[in-house]
């Protein structure tokens, strides 16, 4: 098997005009930890959409594990062990977290065609449900309806949601945004203790928290790749400091 | 043995099965023989609102085409057994076919929208199929329908008829209830509530939607085939817009997404069109107001309400 776990060459996503993400080439390996950080609007979740299938690439190239998923519909490249959480929180309202829980689990196998078969957790998956609920600290919520958990608790169930499936790739938009110092550290906490072999890109503006997470670092500016490097690389880089952190501070 | 909390009466379908197979297995022995054809009539569209309410209630769309669905195997059958003399329990198996295959041309047209779109499309679709009803009139005897030949002798009798369609119904209404229940029920709701979530986790909602359509429409088809040993005669008006709106408001009136709220809306629809048309010819009108009043003061329905209360009450 190929070392990159993924792999995007000359991705370009145009709405109309608007090349959202412009030409950005990226090598994630197997187990890495990267983060993509830009300012809004920089065409991040766009890239998310492109790699997930949510939005179809204008044009270049995506591979998983060395194949191409360019035109995979979302579905497939989900079951083929891609997840993903969504910046603006989308779960199942009007369900349980259990129910969540079961749909999240039960998208890549088969058992979602069962027609007359009892909708409750046989044990294998309870365990895994059990599992994916600790590592993101919901174990005890199982049975409260979606609307009655708080942001944060959502976030974390969004969390829960794309890890209970077991993929091997995961990205995670902003999962910490708008969450208290608190909550933030649960959710630091949250990725650190991911699986080593799981690769993880992940979202974030908050390069405190950056630095604490991922192995490198990819700045995007109006679609367009800015710099790549190690943490301590893109803090020191004066493009990135212009474009992002001065932005970033202008906006506080 | 588990504990039964107050709420699982919610989650055993035996209970409300056994209460309705109380209900409506005595009536027979009660009430006149004419009343007791209304109460077969009121089983047999309480499955046809149940398969309504699978889509209502469960995926969130709402259908006006499952009167067409439905009518589409009355005229089948009736066509198969007095047009063409056919034997009538082949004839229930083409007719169920063909409301399946209908269903399923409805499904690629409706199975990638929602909302207002959905309802366009499948009141669209049904429309059709009323017009070619009302036009192909050397099959299907235009305005003036056809009459069919009889129920078959073993169905004969009204009573066996009705005892017929009570176990057929609540066979129906049991596996429809195990059906939404199931982890392809779940991901119905999951399809409701959202797709792009849905399709992120590896659904192929597109297809989910198209499998649920059309099974739904199987469901429809055999109510549509009891109607036809019903009534033996079918006209367009069997395919009618008015049947599929009568067909969701008895769901609605059950409550969405309760599935045995179907026996309550068609009792008390059947119910009031049956004392309504004594008085007045508008009965369309009232069919209105009712609807009006159910959606201001019980928008869950009649179930959907009796529900709330007692959860609320834990
Ligand atoms: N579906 C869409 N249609 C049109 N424009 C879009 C769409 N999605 C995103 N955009 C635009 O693409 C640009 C990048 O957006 P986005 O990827 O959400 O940025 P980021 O996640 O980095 O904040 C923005 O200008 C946004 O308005
Ligand atoms: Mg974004």
């Amino acid at each position: 098997m190929s070392e990159s776990a993924l792999n995007l060459e000359n991705i370009v996503v145009a709405f109309g005009a608007l090349k959202a993400v412009d030409n950005v080439s990226m090598t994630v390996k197997r187990g890495e930890r990267r983060a993509i950080i830009g300012p809004n609007g920089a065409g991040k979740t766009t890239l998310f959409n492109a790699i997930t299938g949510v939005t179809r690439s204008t044009s270049g190239r995506i591979t998983f594990e060395g194949l191409d998923i360019s035109r995979k519909p979302a579905q497939s490249r989900a079951r083929m062990g891609i997840s993903r959480t969504f910046q603006i929180t989308n779960l199942f309202p009007s369900l349980t977290v259990e129910q969540n829980m079961q749909l999240a689990l039960r998208g890549t196998g088969s058992r979602k065609f069962s027609m007359l078969g009892s909708a409750r957790l046989v044990s294998e998956e309870r365990e895994q449900v059990a599992s994916a609920l600790a590592l993101s600290r919901l174990a005890t919520r199982e049975a409260v309806e979606v609307t009655e958990l708080s942001y944060g608790e959502q976030r974390q169930l969004e969390i829960a949601m794309a890890l209970v499936s077991r993929p091997r790739l995961l990205l995670l938009d902003e999962p910490a945004a708008g969450l208290s110092p608190a909550e933030r550290q649960m959710v630091t906490d949250i990725v650190r203790s991911l699986p080593k072999d799981l690769t993880v890109v992940l979202i974030e503006h908050d390069m405190e928290l950056v630095l604490k997470l991922v192995d490198y670092v990819t700045c995007l500016n109006n679609g367009q790749m800015l710099a790549e490097g190690s943490p301590e690389e893109i803090r020191a880089n004066q493009l990135v400091q212009d474009v992002y952190l001065g932005k970033a501070r202008a906006n506080a | 043995m588990m504990a039964m909390g107050p709420l699982s009466i919610w989650r055993s379908p035996l209970i409300f099965l056994a209460i309705l197979a109380a209900i409506f297995g005595v009536l027979p022995l009660l009430i006149s023989q004419y009343r007791m054809s209304i109460a077969n009539e009121i089983l047999i569209f309480a499955l046809l609102a149940m398969s309504i309410d699978v889509l209502a209630g469960y995926a969130g769309r709402t259908s006006l085409g499952h009167g067409a669905i439905f009518g589409t195997a009355t005229y089948v059958i009736i066509y198969w057994t007095a047009n063409l003399g056919g034997s009538p329990w082949i004839g229930c198996l083409l007719a169920i076919a063909a409301a399946v295959l209908m269903a399923a041309a409805f499904a690629l047209f409706a199975m990638r929208v929602s909302g207002v779109y959905f309802v366009l499309i499948t009141l669209a679709l049904g429309m059709i199929v009323w017009g070619v009803c009302l036009r192909w009139s050397n099959v299907t005897g235009g305005e003036n329908g056809i009459r069919g030949s009889g129920r078959p002798d073993i169905i004969a009798d009204p009573f066996v008829f009705y005892y017929v369609t009570l176990a057929v119904v609540l066979f129906f209404a049991f596996v429809i209830w195990r059906f939404v229940h199931s982890p392809f029920g779940l991901s119905l709701c999951g399809i409701r509530d959202s797709e792009s979530r849905m399709r992120s986790l590896g659904y192929g909602t597109t297809l989910h939607m198209f499998l649920a359509f059309t099974i739904t429409g199987f469901f429809s088809g055999i109510a549509g085939v009891l109607y036809a040993f019903f009534n033996n005669f079918v006209s367009p008006s069997t395919v009618e817009l008015s049947q599929s709106v009568e067909g969701l408001l008895m769901a609605i009136v059950g409550g969405v997404g309760t599935i045995f709220g179907a026996f309550l809306g068609s009792a008390a629809i059947i119910l009031l069109e049956n004392v309504v048309s004594q008085y007045t010819a508008r009965w369309p009108m009232v069919l209105g107001f009712m609807f009006i009043g159910i959606m201001i003061f019980a928008p869950q329905g009649i179930l959907g309400a009796l529900k709330r209360q007692a959860t609320r009450k834990l």
